[in-house]
């Protein structure tokens, strides 16, 4: 039972950032309806950020917790919104109107570019960030086990459900949100009513990369070593959690994301730790199967 | 003709390839009037919509929106977006409005620019500030507007892609003037009504006429609602004008009767029924 709560509180933990890096994949697709492979990628350069400023706080002699920990985020966030922003200037909007597999090419070709950049300016190595919030709570003391839920890992989880309740809210009542919902559904029209498409489409980018850069913070800070690969696998992580719910679908993102975290959690405490992403990818194809729009998805209609 | 030209066409000229859409038109189209744009099918007239709205950019010819207040809007050299700002409104022969949405939310859509700009890009939105609220307000006041006169307010928040056929088609008209123009383009608003719709449809385009400031552009093929409310028809054949006038002249147009027949011995019927009879024809 303990041992089963424990991996729960992983799971969850896990299943957050995956949602967070998710939202990315899932409304890019909803509104060009196009795969940005690069979206990974995207959340590696958050977390690189997050260790770069930190080594700089540090030196600079910022060594307040909270005070960090909000700049950090700050940063993170707004330069990798400049990186998301880009890559859809340059990759994407020339070839908007072209044939999908040409967006998809460039999106994969993205992604190559980012992760060699990253390469080369910081090295193939492991980067390490030491601990900046440690300790945690006792949830649990069970004689054979003890439950904690650590500092970060409720960090993670307040941000996570802060952060996608004003998405929400962002995307149902603003006028942005009505913008980005009426591209969705008939671009063309939206042109005709006078919305700025291609702008609608940046912010897009925007608003999924500055969610991908908190995740990119969080990971760096939960398990703190990041290199220039790690957005390959959470990427396509974070891909079939958007799928698993249903790509194009806001809650599905949040909802696959929570499932994938925690079939990973649960198969890594019960299983085995190597098998972990054949139990994840494995989800994917039973619900490619048996549910091929995702748990959220609404079955495309057929336009006469 | 008393009223001031709103939009003037001149010299359009589409071309796709060898074929050529529309073949050197020119006609203007007045402010408070209800212009039509008729024709047998195939005549250019959803192309002439097509490059009044940026869809297509003219291979020739100058498209010049007269606004009274500001300078004159040449729509051939706009983007699609910036067209519509400047106060081209559309709907659609196939309707186009936002199935996913509520009715509502059509209509408040419409209106994305003003309350952009006053919500400084959502941020002020988001902090619940006066100016936003005032705009929001103001947006709500118009879509409320346009529910009431269509007789929507009960379905406000059904999505409308459920609605009937009729409301859909008069939510999308509404959906346009909620977004301010002053040129409203509608094609073929009056397809797939029958009888009474067809007719609340006339009452509805009169009335948009007298009390909202715009002028109308209409594609139509229904004759009723042509000969009922036009102020001055447009007549194209084969991408080419070949009758304009006050609808009592072009209805007795024997050129215009020929196009639509395409006989000559169909000549000596009745213009109405003629009218009538050649609405799908075509030699």
């Amino acid at each position: 039972m303990a041992y089963f709560l424990q991996q729960l509180i992983n799971g969850v933990t896990l299943g957050s950032i995956y949602g967070l890096i998710a939202i990315g994949y899932t409304m890019v697709y909803g509104i060009i309806g196009m795969i940005n492979f690069a979206h990974g990628e995207i959340y590696m350069i958050g977390a690189f950020l997050a260790v770069l400023c930190f080594s700089m706080l540090g030196m600079a002699g910022v060594t307040w917790v909270p005070l960090a920990l909000v700049l950090v985020l700050l940063v993170a966030m707004v330069f990798t919104s400049a990186y998301g922003w880009a890559v859809e200037r340059v990759a994407y909007r020339p070839l908007r109107g072209s044939q999908r597999l040409a967006a998809l090419i460039s999106a994969i070709g993205m992604s190559l570019v980012l992760q060699n950049y990253v390469l080369l300016t910081q090295g193939a190595g492991l980067k390490t960030l030491q601990p900046i919030v440690s300790g945690g709570f006792v949830v649990y003391d069970a004689p054979d086990f003890v439950v904690t839920l650590s500092y970060i890992q409720i960090i993670i989880l307040v941000l996570t459900v802060v952060l996608m309740a004003a998405f929400a809210s962002v995307i149902a009542r603003t006028a942005l949100g009505r913008a980005q919902r009426a591209c969705e559904q008939d671009r063309g029209m939206a042109l005709l009513l006078g919305i700025d498409v291609d702008r609608t489409i940046s912010l897009t980018f925007v608003m999924g990369a500055g969610l991908a850069a908190v995740a990119g913070v969080m990971v760096a800070l939960y398990y703190g070593v990041i290199d220039f690969f790690m957005g390959f696998i959470a990427g396509l992580k974070a891909f079939t959690a958007a799928v698993l719910g249903g790509i194009g679908s806001l809650p599905g993102a949040m909802l696959g994301g929570m499932l994938l975290g925690m079939v990973e959690a649960f198969w890594s405490g019960y299983f085995s730790v190597e098998y972990k992403d054949v139990a994840a990818f494995g989800i994917l194809v039973l619900v490619l199967i048996f549910r091929p729009t995702g748990l959220l998805g609404q079955p495309e209609i057929e336009k006469v | 003709m008393t009223a001031a030209a709103l939009l003037t066409v001149e010299h359009l000229t589409m071309r796709f390839g060898g074929l050529v859409a529309i073949d050197d038109l020119s006609f203007a189209a007045a402010d408070r009037e209800i212009t039509a744009i008729i024709g047998p099918n195939g005549a250019g007239k959803t192309t002439v919509f097509n490059c009044l709205t940026g869809f297509y950019k003219p291979t020739v010819g100058q498209l010049t929106l007269i606004r009274p207040g500001s300078e004159p809007a040449l729509l051939e050299r706009m983007e699609g977006f910036r067209i519509a700002r400047a106060g081209v409104g559309r709907t659609f022969q196939n309707i186009r409005l936002f199935p996913a949405m509520s009715v509502l939310e059509n209509l408040i859509v419409a209106q994305h620019n003003e309350l952009m700009r006053a919500s400084a890009f959502s941020i002020a939105g988001l902090l619940g500030l006066e100016r936003y609220r005032a705009a929001e307000a103001r947006a709500l006041d118009r879509a409320r507007f346009w529910l009431d006169r269509l007789g929507l307010t009960g379905v406000a928040d059904r999505d409308a892609g459920g609605l009937p056929y009729g409301d859909q088609r008069r939510l999308e008209i509404a959906r346009a003037m909620c977004n301010g123009p002053v040129l409203l383009c509608l094609d073929e608003p009056a397809a797939g009504l029958n009888r009474a719709e067809s007719v609340a449809l006339n009452e509805l385009l009169r009335e948009i006429r007298d009390t909202q400031n715009v002028g109308i552009l209409l594609i139509e093929h229904d004759m009723n609602v042509v000969m009922g409310i036009s102020d001055r028809i447009v007549v194209l054949d084969y991408g080419r004008k070949i009758a304009e006038g006050p609808p009592e002249a072009v209805r007795n147009d024997p050129t215009v009767i020929q196009a639509y027949l395409g006989e000559e011995e169909d000549a000596d019927l009745r213009p109405e029924v003629a009218g009538e009879l050649g609405r799908e024809r075509r030699p």
